[in-house]
């Protein structure tokens, strides 16, 4: 397995796996393979890939801890920038297909639906993490600042599910919204739990240091 | 299903009509399932022979009708009507259908009668979708008596000159052109004279968001949906630019006069 994980064509792989539904959506979408509302069905395909990009993203760590596997963080900043990628990707095709690039309209949006406005915000913080995602984003910001802005993934985990509940509260429906909240709640619980332990075990042995902290933080 | 061209004002839109394909495979019927697609691939199961409607209520002539009667009562027309769904899509459709004042005035409601109210079969056996709980079955529409009267309002047997598709609503169903989709109950087994506002199945679930009279508005929002404007459905694919929505979906020169003096921001 860590063999196969640390292959030179593993990253390229995935990268092209990650690729693959919005090849296929943009294919659909030049066939007028979409269906009867094609605008509707790629905004709605895309803000899915999304929620699943986020879910993936955020399962590494819980995986890499409990399988183990420490040549799974390798992948992380890639399926990092995918959630970025499939949720800008979504919010322009709501800017293109919805609103037709009307910038006083999307304004005027923004202001009346909420479910926009809290997409919007998340697709900001997506945005600012992708734009910091490089090495020397690290060094600029400082690896503490660095981090805390990166953390707000957990904020766009929330705002991602409040966003598709409250647009399918419009009709009811919230099988889906359910079955993304329990994986992004269990994810999120996970880490939770595990910073519980990891301070009652430092609790017990209270001579590590500050920075050695730090750095076993960092390495999450 | 044959009929003559409608003589009734406004009844026949000059606009292009959405292709066959999409009126039958986008479509909402909750009872078929959530997903747009669900009723075209689910309804097949639904038994549409035989089949009565149940009039009931504040009438003289209550009783049961069966389909054979209610295709013969009045003459079969041809409508052409703007089809506008609260999400923000609309559809120009061909429906075949007379209109429901022929009814109406076949089973006498009482002085007392002031609403209408439509009940949409609920078949657990037939219905796939009737097993969640995303709305309280039996589907409940309504309308005003005068709405109801309205020359407009059709009571629908037909589409594209074949009888009803199931997945729209066999084999008889109601057709307000001037308000949301949702208003048009399809399917129906029972309509109820009351003079009471019906308690309609999207009000019980989210009275906020969709009230009784639920007419086509630019001006009210919904918190999902901007009703600003429109995506014509089966129109040139995803570039196609969406149309403004007209007040009462472009049917207020014949329905205005309904809601004179009424504040439709608040009755919305």
């Amino acid at each position: 397995m860590k063999k196969l994980l640390m292959h030179r064509a593993a990253k390229p792989l995935v990268f092209v796996l990650c690729l693959l539904p919005f090849a296929w959506l943009f294919y659909a979408a030049a066939a007028d393979q979409l269906g009867a509302n094609p605008a509707e069905a790629l905004i709605r395909g895309l803000g899915d890939w999304t929620l699943r990009f986020l879910c993936i993203v955020l399962a590494v760590t819980p995986l890499r801890v409990m399988t183990g596997t420490p040549a799974l963080a390798r992948f992380r900043r890639m399926l990092g920038l995918f959630v970025a990628f499939y949720a800008l990707m979504h919010l322009l095709s709501y800017v293109a297909f919805d609103m037709g690039f009307e910038v006083a309209e999307i304004a005027k949006d923004i202001a009346k639906r909420p479910f926009i406005l809290v997409g919007s915000l998340a697709g900001l913080l997506l945005a600012l993490m992708a734009a910091t995602s490089f090495n020397r984003a690290i060094k600029a910001l400082g690896a503490a600042r660095w981090r805390r802005l990166h953390q707000s993934v957990y904020v766009v985990a929330a705002l991602a599910i409040l966003h598709f509940y409250w647009m399918r509260a419009g009709k009811n429906n919230f099988s889906e919204v359910a079955v993304y909240g329990v994986i992004l709640a269990s994810l999120l619980g996970w880490r939770v739990w595990e910073a519980l332990r990891k301070r009652r075990l430092s609790a017990q042995r209270p001579a590590r240091t500050k920075v050695g902290n730090a750095a076993a933080l960092q390495k999450r | 299903l044959a009929g003559m061209p409608s003589k009734v004002p406004g009844a026949m839109t000059m606009e292009k009509l959405t292709p066959y394909e999409d009126a039958t495979s986008y479509n909402n019927f909750y009872e078929f399932g959530t997903d747009k697609a669900d009723p075209a691939r689910n309804a097949g199961t639904l038994k549409t022979t035989p089949w009565t409607v149940e009039i009931e209520g504040l009438v003289k002539k209550a009783g049961k009708y069966g389909l054979e009667d209610l295709l013969k009562l009045s003459a079969q027309e041809d409508r052409i009507y703007r089809l506008r769904c609260v999400e923000g899509w609309s559809m120009v459709i061909p429906w075949v259908g007379y209109s429901l004042s022929a009814l109406i005035q076949r089973v006498e409601p009482l002085g007392s009668a002031k609403y209408v109210e439509f009940v949409t079969l609920a078949d657990k056996a037939t219905m796939p979708g009737v097993s969640s709980r995303v709305l309280e079955w039996p589907y409940v529409e309504g309308l005003r008596l005068d709405e109801a009267m309205h020359p407009l309002t059709l009571l629908s047997f037909g589409m594209y000159g074949e009888v009803l598709p199931k997945q729209n609503g066999a084999p008889v169903r109601i057709v307000v052109p001037w308000k949301y989709g949702f208003k048009s109950a399809k399917s129906l087994v029972k309509i109820r004279f009351t003079d009471k506002e019906p308690a309609t199945a999207w009000n019980k679930a989210a009275a906020q968001e969709y009230g009784f009279y639920s007419n086509v508005n630019p001006e009210v929002d919904h918190p999902r949906w901007s009703q600003a404007t429109e995506r014509r459905i089966g129109e040139g694919g995803l570039f196609a630019k969406r149309h403004k929505t007209l007040m009462f979906n472009g049917y207020e020169a014949q329905v205005g006069q309904l809601y004179a003096g009424m504040d439709l921001k608040k009755n919305f």
